[in-house]
């Protein structure tokens, strides 16, 4: 792998950046592998990067049915924090924001993970209940997480209204300094460089059909596009697809899909210097480095596969957007997509093995996914690896919802009274 | 923003409806009596068809009844709507009875 | 200068308004019917922005939509302020104001451009390989560095004071552009008598009709106009942009009513969202010019030539006076010959194609212009103009020798591509047509139709896609607002990004502000063309909405202030605010929470509050409890399925509370059921609850039990509800009261009746949520401030004081009674919050019962509900603390709890907490600490309750 550096760019420029090589091969499928990952986004790549770097797996390969990094790892806000309630949650988030914090080194590609700060607005005194809760529960997780009046939070982010003439008046909010943001395509493109570069297998337009199994019942081959190939060790991070997958195995999952928005505005100067989130009045926000204001929506009500969800909800978020930071209804939409997310019953993710020796799942991150990707990554494939779970990993199984351990994040802060 | 047609008020705008998820799923009638593992089948698990699945919606500020409709998760085109207690039409793909 | 370019031939131009505006400070003379890019054209302006990376200097390209260049901010005032305007767009109007973007110290001088010189150091992506190390200085140095030079206009500072609405409306057909193709199509659908409503995102129908030069057009628009507005049942929506189509034929329409205006009228409505429901669409979106992809492609004065035609026919304006034409289409004649007809010289017309034939050329040839065939462009020389242009010959496909000649203006033109994003956006799918160079609707999944040339082009119109034949990719653009070269495309390809979805995604080709309409065609053809492969195989970026950006105010419409939710409010709500009461937001309710006398804190008059229920009585507005009605023979059946409770031996004029939980067996809501009849129950929900709770049991009623007789009616706003509570209560209403024996034996503890208060109808339920005597008088609605204020009439003589919600929180908290969301989260069994004696053991079934007994819901680590006292009692805790069985204070630590509720009573004189605790129950008097920041906080368990622990109070 040629190294990149701000000299190696440096040096390109004077032969008119002719040498750099393609970040990952297009290799055609092996008849098998020791071991293949279902899905090339950042979840599913990281992971065949963290088998083949910590776990000595080599003979690699990531499936995925379209182009690497197109599902919800390139269609999220990337947001990036860690401040959850219960120590399980905590555990993991923190888990990946550490990870986070050395990515662009540990990949020598720049994903520009940018601490700015996530602020959560409080609008009521259940809220403000809730986020004392969480801090006071993250201070003690050793997780970063403070209360500000909403005269500190104007201060931190002075395009905010903190009028009392608002429908909902802000009374404060919790601010995590170590969130922030990322540059989304890059994770997706620095992990399949980087797991390229370790012998991985990236294979694009490759379809999976079809999970084969043998007579014990464990993996054996899946079935693809492109013809068969043999795996005793199948890893499926397929976000909203997840469930059709696994099917393919005879697994079924707490899991539906549901059609998840953002959007864009034009790009203007900097004039946003962190991400704020009210789940309250359903927004959150933040400026990426182009400059355009980067909004996340609602999921729609209804399950759907079509990657596109309804008018009615992007408009919800840019009613709240707008009592916020009034100065921008001025502002345009540039553009707005979908994606499709894969909620559990408890909000919480599955990263786990499945009743079906060989085959491992990681999925559920609902509208969470993108915060979560190193350390998803890396707990998959210690789970791989391992056929057993990380301490970090071991509560998030398919079971708990038969035992009734959940993690339920969800319900713990969003049930008003 | 969906069209959808309510069997007793006709076509509506989608936000008269709240959505009920999967329809056709049958409270046990006697609960207690069930194992953990058919618990939660019924609490949890989801068929998350990716094509056409019978669900349930309610015409909430309107009529205020439940009903079951047929609609393709990769279009969001619905194939009929069809009151409680009703058959689900035999139309394209079959789902979980 | 004083329109120097401009001639007296403009069709739709008002030679007699004259209108002064300014751009960048100067102040310019145009006519009624210019757009700012017209009239500046005609001042000789072609300099009028820089671009996003390299900061080189443009000007305009097109005359609408698709320009990528020419952006503007126009500021009517500080709050009015609206960037990244394109020039082509804005209608002039007296007075105007617009500023160019993205320079600095000015747009003629703008240190951004050295840029260009480093340009090959940054080339596409370039961020990605570098500013990583050390490690910090990326948040610290690199970051904030690209953030100040990327970005366009600067956003608005103050809040917008224009108002935006929305309207629905339903046709049978909407016609999207109004152009010949779409008129005729309106028309058609008019004289059949159907509902028609037909938008253009322009100030006037007509579309290409409007840059025609022949008197026929004008004449043919006019007359179709005229017979248009016969129809009754036809809308006609001018500067309506159709920016999304949503599924089942909804069409985001977006009005603009004021940006034309020189002074809006205040209140007046800017911008107004049309959601659009149409039994059919035509979509008549016609086709966007395609621009030439060659080296300094870029320059200003190098414009589309359909673009030069509109200014020249529309707005009477010469882009140039020595015009080179670059031409891969007959069109490019067309514009030249014009263009010569109005005075201008034509320099060269560089015709990209060997062996071009067809009428304009034909034309061309007659009118002696000088044609050359076979030809690419090497360069363009000029730097805030064009001043000249290289052109060679092909020659067995090696670029020839070139030859310079001068020029003002280079007119370009690679045909045409048709608008097809709102059939795609529809989920329609294309088809690549090679023999028109464009993708085309195919098949569609909507009611709709394409006609015109967003239908397809006409013959074998196929013009040119890709690059032309050249040696320096770095100067050629292919999205000039995102200065992505063809070079950039070339490095994305070698760099193994194939997809276009990728390619576009790294060099951001296709993603500025003209979302690709000039670039996205010539991409895919220099795609095509690096990776041998046909133009389908490379992929189609997906069309999203919207269309053109479009304001965030039309979403948010009227929602703002107390219109961003709908606000709720008791009847009682008048008479708190004349007692100054302080509100809280309760979901969409407004709750008095305290009633400050004088300068009391909230703290002072709680505990002032509290004391007067304790000792006398206190008055507390009730009515935002959910009341639900439950009648019929099955009631009790029903009841007893929802609740976890038993019902069937409640009597009736009898009450008892009640716990709802999810099918999960999680605590869902609580509240009081009174029967008041065999058939008839009285229920209360939580303030927060009471819709889902309405929807859970309409759900299994309608879906699970249809074998019950039960009807369900919400009564929330039906009743005001009034809560009398303490020692004196029933003095102080029994005198209001008949029909009701209230007496302490004949009306006890959780009795339910009716009569009459006042003279008016009521329900009476005696209950309490302060541990005190209490009663709650439901009163129709419209009768609840007359009641309230004749029972504080009454209670003057005994003290009686309002009190507000912190102080029922305080009041409850003492007895250690439990709030839904506060003790429970969602998380929380009956048994966790030590409600297990509601249970109706003996019931076979209730929601929830199952879920229940699963392994965790059984386990002995469950938090439970316990009271803490902590040693020094004036320490009041914060709620959301942590518990741990030590004091050590570092993480990590063994979390075993949290605070949910805490305050200083006034009646016990000390703190009283309640909070969660990991098997709490087998721990009271044991010692824990409550973790704060600055010290562990020893406590003491206790049982959740601190006041009558016999409960004897309530029985008063």
């Amino acid at each position: 792998m040629r190294l990149y550096s701000g000299f190696a760019l440096l040096k390109a420029g004077f032969n008119g950046q002719k040498n750099w090589q393609s970040l990952w091969r297009s290799p055609e499928p092996k008849p098998a592998y020791d071991a293949i990952i279902i899905g090339a986004g950042g979840h599913g790549l990281g992971a065949a990067y963290y088998l083949a770097k910590q776990h000595g797996i080599r003979n690699i390969a990531v499936l995925e049915k379209g182009w690497v990094g197109g599902g919800n790892t390139g269609r999220n806000t990337t947001i990036i924090r860690s401040n959850y309630l219960f120590n399980e949650s905590a555990a993991l988030y923190d888990h990946a924001v550490k990870l986070w914090e050395n990515l662009s080194q540990t990949l020598n590609y720049n994903v520009m993970f940018s601490q700015r700060g996530v602020m959560m607005l409080a609008h009521n005194v259940h809220d403000v209940q809730v986020f004392k809760r969480h801090v006071h529960a993250n201070r003690c997780n050793g997780v970063d997480n403070e209360w500000l009046s909403a005269e500190q939070a104007k201060v931190f982010c002075p395009p905010l209204n903190i009028s009392a003439n608002m429908r909902y008046p802000i009374l404060g909010a919790a601010l995590q300094r170590r969130g922030g943001t990322a540059r989304h395509d890059a994770v997706a493109w620095g992990y399949a460089r980087a797991a390229d570069d370790l012998g991985v297998d990236i294979i694009e337009n490759c379809e999976v059909i079809g999970i084969r199994r043998d007579a014990t019942g464990a993996v054996e081959a899946v079935e693809t596009s492109r013809g068969l190939i043999r795996t005793k060790k199948l890893g499926v991070s397929a976000s909203g697809h997840t469930s059709v997958v696994l099917g393919m195995a005879g697994v079924r999952l707490p899991l539906e899909s549901y059609p998840l928005q953002a959007l864009v505005s034009e790009p203007v100067k900097p004039v946003f210097p962190c991400v704020v989130m009210s789940n309250t009045i359903h927004a959150y926000i933040s400026q990426s480095d182009k400059g355009e204001l980067v909004i996340g929506a609602g999921t729609d009500a209804y399950t759907s596969y079509t990657q596109r969800g309804g008018l009615h909800i992007s408009s919800h978020t840019l009613e709240a957007i707008c009592e916020l930071f009034p100065m921008f209804r001025r502002m345009r939409m540039l553009r707005n997509w979908g994606g499709i997310v894969d909620v559990t019953p408890d909000r919480s993710p599955i990263i786990a093995k499945t009743p079906v020796p060989g085959l491992y799942v990681n999925c559920g991150w609902g509208t969470g996914g993108f915060k979560a990707t190193p350390g998803a990554a890396h707990l998959l494939a210690w789970t791989m690896a391992k056929d057993e779970p990380h301490t970090i990993n071991a509560p998030y199984t398919i079971e708990r919802f038969r035992d009734g351990y959940l993690i339920d994040e969800a319900a713990a802060a969003a049930v008003a009274h | 923003m969906l069209l959808i047609k309510c069997p007793y008020c006709g076509e509506r705008s989608e936000l008269e409806f709240s959505y009920g998820g999967q329809a056709h799923i049958v409270r046990p009638l006697i609960p207690s009596d069930i194992t953990d593992e058919a618990l939660t089948e019924y609490l949890y698990h989801r068929d998350n068809i990716k094509g056409v699945q019978a669900e349930r919606w309610r015409h909430l500020h309107g009529c205020g009844r439940f009903f079951n409709a047929v609609r393709d998760t990769t279009t969001d085109h619905f194939q009929a709507t069809y009151k409680i207690g009703e058959a689900q039409p035999a139309s394209g793909a079959k789902s979980d009875g | 200068m004083g329109n120097a370019f401009r001639n007296k031939d403009g069709k739709y131009i008002d030679y007699t308004q004259i209108l002064r505006f300014t751009f960048d400070g100067k102040i310019y003379q145009g006519y009624k019917g210019d757009t700012l890019a017209s009239a500046l054209l005609a001042n000789g302006v072609h300099l009028l922005g820089r671009s996003f990376k390299y900061h080189r200097p443009r000007g305009i390209v097109a005359a609408g939509a698709d320009e990528p260049n020419a952006l503007v901010t126009v500021q009517r005032d500080h709050a009015r302020t609206t960037p990244n305007v394109k020039a082509t767009q804005v209608e002039l109007y007296e007075g105007l104001i617009a500023e160019s973007q993205n320079r600095w110290p000015n747009l003629r001088f703008d240190v951004g451009a050295l840029n260009t010189l480093i340009s090959n150091f940054i080339p596409a992506g370039f961020y990605y390989k570098t500013f990583m190390w050390p490690r910090q200085a990326w948040g610290k140095f690199y970051e904030p560095f690209i953030r100040g030079v990327a970005g366009l206009g600067v956003a608005p500072t103050e809040a917008d004071p224009d108002r935006y609405s929305q309207r629905f409306a339903h046709c049978d057909v909407l016609v999207v552009g109004a152009g010949r193709a779409g008129l005729a199509a309106a028309m058609e659908a008019a004289e059949k008598g159907l509902r028609v409503l037909i938008c253009d995102e322009q100030n006037m129908f007509g579309g290409s009709l409007l840059s025609n030069a022949d008197v026929q057009s004008t004449e043919s628009l006019l007359q179709t106009m005229e017979k248009l507005h016969q129809y009754s049942k036809v809308t006609c929506l001018k500067r309506t942009i159709a920016f999304g189509y949503f599924p089942h034929n909804m069409i985001g329409l977006c009005e603009r009513l004021t940006e034309h205006l020189p002074n809006p009228a205040k209140g007046d409505v800017r911008e107004r969202l049309w959601q659009v429901r149409a039994r059919h669409v035509i979509l008549a979106t016609g086709a966007l010019e395609r621009p030439l992809v060659f080296p300094g492609n870029d320059r200003p004065g190098v414009m589309l030539a359909g673009a030069a035609r509109t200014y020249l026919n529309r707005y009477g304006v010469l882009p140039g006076k020595n015009i080179a034409c670059v031409v891969g289409h007959d069109n490019g004649y067309l514009a030249a010959l014009e263009l010569q007809q109005a005075g201008a010289t034509i320099a060269v017309i560089a015709d990209v194609r060997t062996k071009p034939v067809g009428r304009y050329i034909e034309q061309a040839r007659q009118a002696g212009l000088p044609i050359r065939s076979g030809m690419t462009v090497t360069g363009t020389g000029g730097y805030r103009r064009v001043r000249n242009i290289s052109v060679a010959p092909i020659v067995n496909g090696n670029i020839d020798a070139s030859d310079t000649i001068r020029c003002d203006t280079v007119l370009m033109t690679g045909g045409y591509t048709p608008s097809v994003h709102l059939f795609s956006q529809s989920r329609g799918k294309l088809e690549w047509k090679s023999e028109q160079n464009a993708y085309i609707p195919s098949q569609s999944t909507e009611n709709l139709s394409s006609v015109g040339s967003a239908a397809g082009l006409a013959g074998n119109d196929r013009g040119v896609i890709g690059a032309l034949p050249m040696t320096n990719k770095s100067t050629a653009f292919v999205d000039w607002q995102n200065d992505v070269t063809v070079k950039d495309i070339d490095l994305a390809t070698r760099e193994g990004f194939h997809s276009i979805e990728h390619i576009k995604r790294y060099t951001t080709s296709g993603m500025a502000t003209d979302q690709g309409k000039t670039s996205n065609i010539n991409t895919l053809g220099i795609v095509s063309n690096i990776l041998q492969k046909p133009v389908p195989e490379i992929g189609l970026t997906t069309f999203r909405m919207p269309y053109t950006p479009v304001s965030f105010g039309i979403f948010a419409g009227f929602a703002r202030g107390d219109l961003f939710d709908p606000v709720r409010t008791t009847p009682m709500h008048s008479w708190a605010i004349e007692q100054n009461a302080v509100f809280e937001d309760v979901s969409l309710w407004k709750r008095a929470r305290y009633f400050p006398r004088n300068s009391e804190s909230m703290n002072e008059a709680v505990a002032r509050e509290c004391l007067a229920v304790r000792a006398s009585c206190g008055l507390f507005d009730a009515s935002t409890l959910g009341k639900i009605e439950v009648v019929g023979p099955d009631a009790a059946e029903f009841l007893n399925r929802m609740y976890i409770n038993a019902w069937s031996k409640l009597t009736v004029g009898k009450c008892r509370y009640g716990v709802l939980c999810r099918e999960d067996g999680f605590v869902m809501d609580d509240g009081v059921v009174g029967r008041l009849a065999t058939d008839r129950f009285h229920l209360t929900t939580t303030t927060g609850g009471a819709a889902r709770v309405l929807a859970m049991m309409e759900d299994y009623l309608q879906t699970e039990w249809q074998d019950l007789q039960v009807w369900l009616t919400s009564t929330t706003e039906q009743w005001a509800v009034i809560a009398v509570q303490g020692p004196r209560a029933r003095d102080i209403i029994a005198p209001l009261i008949s029909g009701i024996d209230i007496s302490a034996h004949a009306f006890p503890h959780m009795s339910i009746g009716e009569g009459t208060i006042h003279g008016i109808t009521m329900r009476l339920m005696r209950v309490s949520f302060t541990g005190e005597l209490g009663y709650e008088i439901n009163v129709p609605a419209d009768h609840g401030r007359a009641i309230w204020e004749a029972i504080y009439e009454a209670g003057q003589a005994h003290g009686i004081t309002p009190y507000g919600t912190e102080a029922m929180h305080v009041l409850r908290a003492e007895k250690g009674y439990v709030i839904i969301g506060q003790e429970t989260d969602g998380t929380a069994t009956p048994d966790d919050v030590g409600l297990s004696w509601a249970i109706g053991k003996a019931k076979p079934d209730y929601v929830g019962k199952r879920a229940l007994i699963r392994q965790a819901m059984q386990a002995p680590t469950r938090k439970q509900l316990v009271g803490l006292l902590t040693l020094d009692d004036q320490v009041v805790l914060e709620e959301g603390a942590q518990i741990c069985a030590t004091a050590a204070n570092t993480p990590p630590m063994q979390l075993i709890g949290h605070v949910t509720s805490s305050y200083y009573s006034a009646t016990l004189g000390r703190s009283i907490a309640l909070a969660m605790v990991a098997g709490g129950r087998t721990c009271y008097g044991k010692t824990l600490y409550v973790l704060m920041p600055s010290a562990a906080i020893p406590v003491t368990l206790t049982a959740p309750v601190f006041y009558d622990e016999k409960g004897e109070q309530v029985n008063g």
